[in-house]
């Protein structure tokens, strides 16, 4: 399959803790599986201490590129929390992007303070929608919730950026790097996460 | 699981920076690794401590930096290939071995030194540049620019350490070492050697000048073959209006530049993998090209001041350039470089303006977007010990009002620092410095100091530096407390086992250093508590500081929420019960979401009252012994 656009830019983005790193590791791998150049830049130093972090994949057919995103060049935005895909949009945003949002807030400790607000859904939703090309909103952690536990909503968001398809990757090589990334006990609740955010993106 | 221990070449992976660098050391047949964990260098023997059992390796994490490098330099000496590797700060601890190590040189077996910077001290307390080792220390460095290149340089590196018999330096810097990226894998060599030293064999520094002079031999011979290394290369015309020289990190976003301004046609790129000593020839021959030299590189202008006292010598035989770079201002000498601040250095130098995107999108998409995100700050994680300690601390100065204050030290608590804990560390620098400048303090009563002191630092520094310090307040008859904060991991940098934990790097038991028993023998009455329970830890602390004269020492010992969360369920089930929850009217300041800050607590602005994040909370129940109306209800799980 080919690159709507080399570099192609993803930014998966969200608060530490979240599961970001695996989640663009499984992506990258499924990628370089097919033979793309894949450079993933991650936030390190924040990650586990709940704050924002942002994992950048560059992905070419024809080199390796740096693991940082210019200003104003992501072409997609996957975000587990949604104030992080504001923070991102905002700087890495252009008129063609395209975002995946979770809609499960993680409150930052200035907003349970009270020094700061927390935007509205309906505020949030209308400012992407506003920022961006095409936007998908996703309850991601209450599939996880549901699920059992909140640790799956990094699979189901990576399962809605299979199905948007705005990458040239079909949902068998997911599948694949899914089975190969898990210790086999834990493959098939992945899969069925992947699964599930799959279904709320694909054909939409 | 692991591509590391893959055998099969040609293989294409998408590797870390630091597995690269790994993999490279399995490829040149590595049997000895250790290193004291430190981002962001961690993952090299933290990947090679995966596969150690699988490939037959040694793999430790040593107590410091320092003793790192020296065991790994006795399996050099018994003609074993060894590597060591260590973030910035802990080429400072290493530094006096290696001062000496460079005179003495290496065994037969190769010995690299993989130093991994972090520039905008992303997960450091500084940034500095640690190319200079290789200066003063008069020893090669190489500086992988892709992934590629991390996992073959490293492979080199015992090659020429073998070729010279000296410690190699291989630098890395965050966005090598952390960042991922395409990897053609090489061989795995099965071949091992058996250890043995020569007899024969002397490995001392002494007659110091005369080895100094040695080694400028030897560098003049590693200048010669740097004049044709794979890892230096130029793309651009041959009469570039503009000579990028770049290393590291810098190649990807100079490349990034040069593409993004359409300037292939004008700009040229020299790639410099071999750092020191600087390839001269084959920089002369780049620059009696250009007339214009940008210098792109992390952190200090290393390459950049090298370059232009060569270039000192050879004007105006070779030529005279204008130098754009660090001291022009075109690239700042500080923090990390990123494309963005490249594509405008090039666009200023070279009168090409650039906007990165529409401008009114851009704008508008500032404006929007800064209204509505609220900052983030970093905390201790749901349940973390270090937060319920913290906040015993505080209550425990506040009880003595005297105006005790907390020196810091290295680790996930050194957020102590800000509101995560309650603003209590008033003091942080390198390992163990936390305490050494309590036994200061403790010394200062004869000029009127009446302050208690309490000196905090984890379980891993402990081991790592702050020994000599305790040793030091002891023999000195310092007065203060130290509080050991004991979370049973080396938490900030990936869970590492350490001497406390009672497990060696690649999983085996291990026997426990005891920091009760070794403090106890150097004569210190030490107590022990759990955070968790804030009375019993606030009492001690505040019986601590009471008891003028001497080093007292509390273990405040509590494992970490996230290993612990990976190992056991949550001990409790906790939820806020809305009836008993006055809000706002309640006094209390909002004590549990305003005060005491646990990310699993949130406050319902509806409702007005506080309740838990089930996604976030990890249930270790501790809140619930702060409300003053008990209405957070902790359940057995």
């Amino acid at each position: 399959m080919n690159l709507a656009k080399d570099p192609l830019n993803l930014i998966i983005t969200g608060v530490g803790g979240q599961g970001n790193v695996l989640a663009s590791q499984l992506v990258g791998r499924a990628l370089v599986r097919e033979n793309f150049y894949v450079t993933i830049g991650e936030t390190y130093g924040a990650s586990q201490r709940g704050g924002a972090v942002m994992s950048h994949l560059r992905i070419s057919k024809e080199s390796q590129h740096s693991p940082l995103i210019p200003e104003g060049q992501a072409d997609i935005v996957v975000a587990l929390e949604p104030v992080e895909a504001l923070r991102v949009i905002g700087q890495y945003g252009n008129p063609s992007v395209a975002a995946v949002v979770n809609s499960r807030p993680i409150y930052p400790t200035a907003v349970t303070v009270g020094e700061a607000e927390y935007p509205s859904w309906e505020k949030i939703k209308q400012t992407i929608y506003e920022l961006t090309r095409k936007a998908w909103f996703i309850d991601a952690t209450e599939i996880a919730l549901s699920f059992g536990s909140p640790i799956f909503t990094n699979i189901i968001m990576v399962g809605a950026l299979a199905g948007t398809n705005l990458l040239p990757l079909n949902r068998k090589k997911f599948e694949e790097t899914i089975k190969e990334s898990f210790p086999s006990t834990h493959v098939a609740d992945n899969l069925n996460a992947f699964e599930r955010g799959l279904e709320m993106t694909q054909g939409c | 699981m692991s591509v590391i221990k893959k055998n099969a070449p040609g293989s294409n992976e998408l590797l870390m920076g630091n597995e690269a660098i790994a993999r490279g050391a399995l490829e040149a047949g590595v049997q000895f690794a250790a290193a004291y964990p430190g981002n962001p260098s961690s993952e090299i023997i933290g990947t090679l401590s995966q596969v150690a059992d699988d490939l037959g390796i040694y793999v430790e994490w040593s107590v410091n930096e320092k003793v790192a490098l020296e065991a790994a330099a006795s399996a050099s000496f018994s003609g074993l290939r060894a590597i060591s590797a260590m973030k910035q700060n802990g080429v400072n601890v290493a530094s006096d071995f290696i001062l000496n190590l460079n005179l003495s040189g290496v065994g037969k077996g190769g010995l690299v030194l993989v130093a991994a910077d972090d520039p905008a001290a992303l997960s450091s307390t500084n940034e500095e540049d640690s190319r200079f080792i290789a200066k003063i220390g008069d020893l090669p460095l190489l500086e992988p620019a892709t992934f590629q290149e991390a996992k073959d340089m490293t492979k080199y590196a015992f090659e020429l350490s073998e070729a010279i018999n000296s410690l190699v330096v291989v630098r890395s810097v965050s966005r090598i070492s952390h960042a991922r990226g395409n990897v053609i894998l090489g061989e795995l060599p099965q071949e091992k050697k058996i250890a043995r030293y020569d007899t024969s064999q002397i490995f001392i520094p002494v007659a110091a000048p005369l080895r100094h002079l040695a080694l400028h031999m030897k560098l003049n011979k590693v200048r010669e073959m740097y004049e044709s290394s794979p890892f230096n290369w130029y793309v651009g015309p041959e009469k570039p209006e503009l000579l990028m020289i770049t290393s590291g990190s810098g190649w990807f976003y100079s490349l990034e530049a040069v593409r993004t301004l359409k300037l292939k046609e004008h700009v040229g790129i020299l790639k410099i993998g071999t750092t020191w000593p600087l390839p001269s020839k084959l920089l002369a021959k780049h620059m009696a090209n250009a007339k214009r030299l940008l210098f792109v590189e992390e952190v200090d202008p290393f390459l950049e001041n090298n370059v232009k006292e060569l270039a000192a010598e050879w004007s105006p035989e070779v030529g005279s350039w204008s130098f754009y770079g660090k001291s022009s201002g075109h690239v700042h000498p500080f923090g990390e470089i990123n494309p963005d601040l490249i594509i405008n250095a090039v666009s200023k130098v070279m009168d090409k303006p650039y906007a990165p995107r529409e401008a009114g999108y851009g704008q508008k998409a500032l404006e929007m977007t800064k209204a509505l995100v609220p900052n983030r700050d970093l905390s201790f994680c749901a349940g973390c010990p270090h937060r319920a300690t913290f906040w015993a601390i505080k209550a425990a100065l506040k009880l003595d009002g005297r105006g005790g204050f907390v020196t810091g030290d290295i680790g996930c608590y050194s957020l102590g620092l800000g509101p995560a804990g309650f603003f209590q560390l008033k003091t942080m620098h390198a390992m163990g410095s936390g305490t050494g400048l309590a036994t200061g303090f403790g010394q200062l009563h004869k000029f009127g100091f009446d302050q208690p002191v309490l000196a905090v630092c984890g379980d891993s520094t402990f081991f790592h530096a702050a020994i000599p310090a305790l040793i030091n307040g002891v023999y000195n008859k310092s007065n203060f407390v130290m509080v050991v904060l004991d979370n049973s991991a080396t938490a900030m940098t990936g869970f590492q086992p350490h001497a406390g934990t009672g497990e060696t790097a690649t999983g085996s038991p291990a026997p426990v250093v005891d920091i009760e028993k070794l403090c106890a023998a150097l004569g210190i009455r030490v107590e022990t508590c759990d955070p968790f329970d804030l009375q019993d830890t606030t009492e001690k602390i505040l019986d601590l500081i009471n008891e003028e004269g001497g080093v007292r020492v509390l273990i405040s010992r509590r494992k970490c929420a996230l290993v612990k969360a990976k190992e056991e369920k949550a001990q409790y089930k906790v939820h806020i019960d809305p009836e008993k929850c006055l809000g706002e009217s309640c006094g209390c300041a909002r004590l549990c979401t305003r005060i005491f800050k646990c990310p699993g607590l949130i406050w319902n602005k509806e409702q007005g009252k506080s309740q838990t994040d089930e996604a976030i909370c990890t249930g270790c129940g501790v809140c619930a012994d702060i409300c003053p109306q008990s209405a957070i209800i902790r359940e057995e799980n």
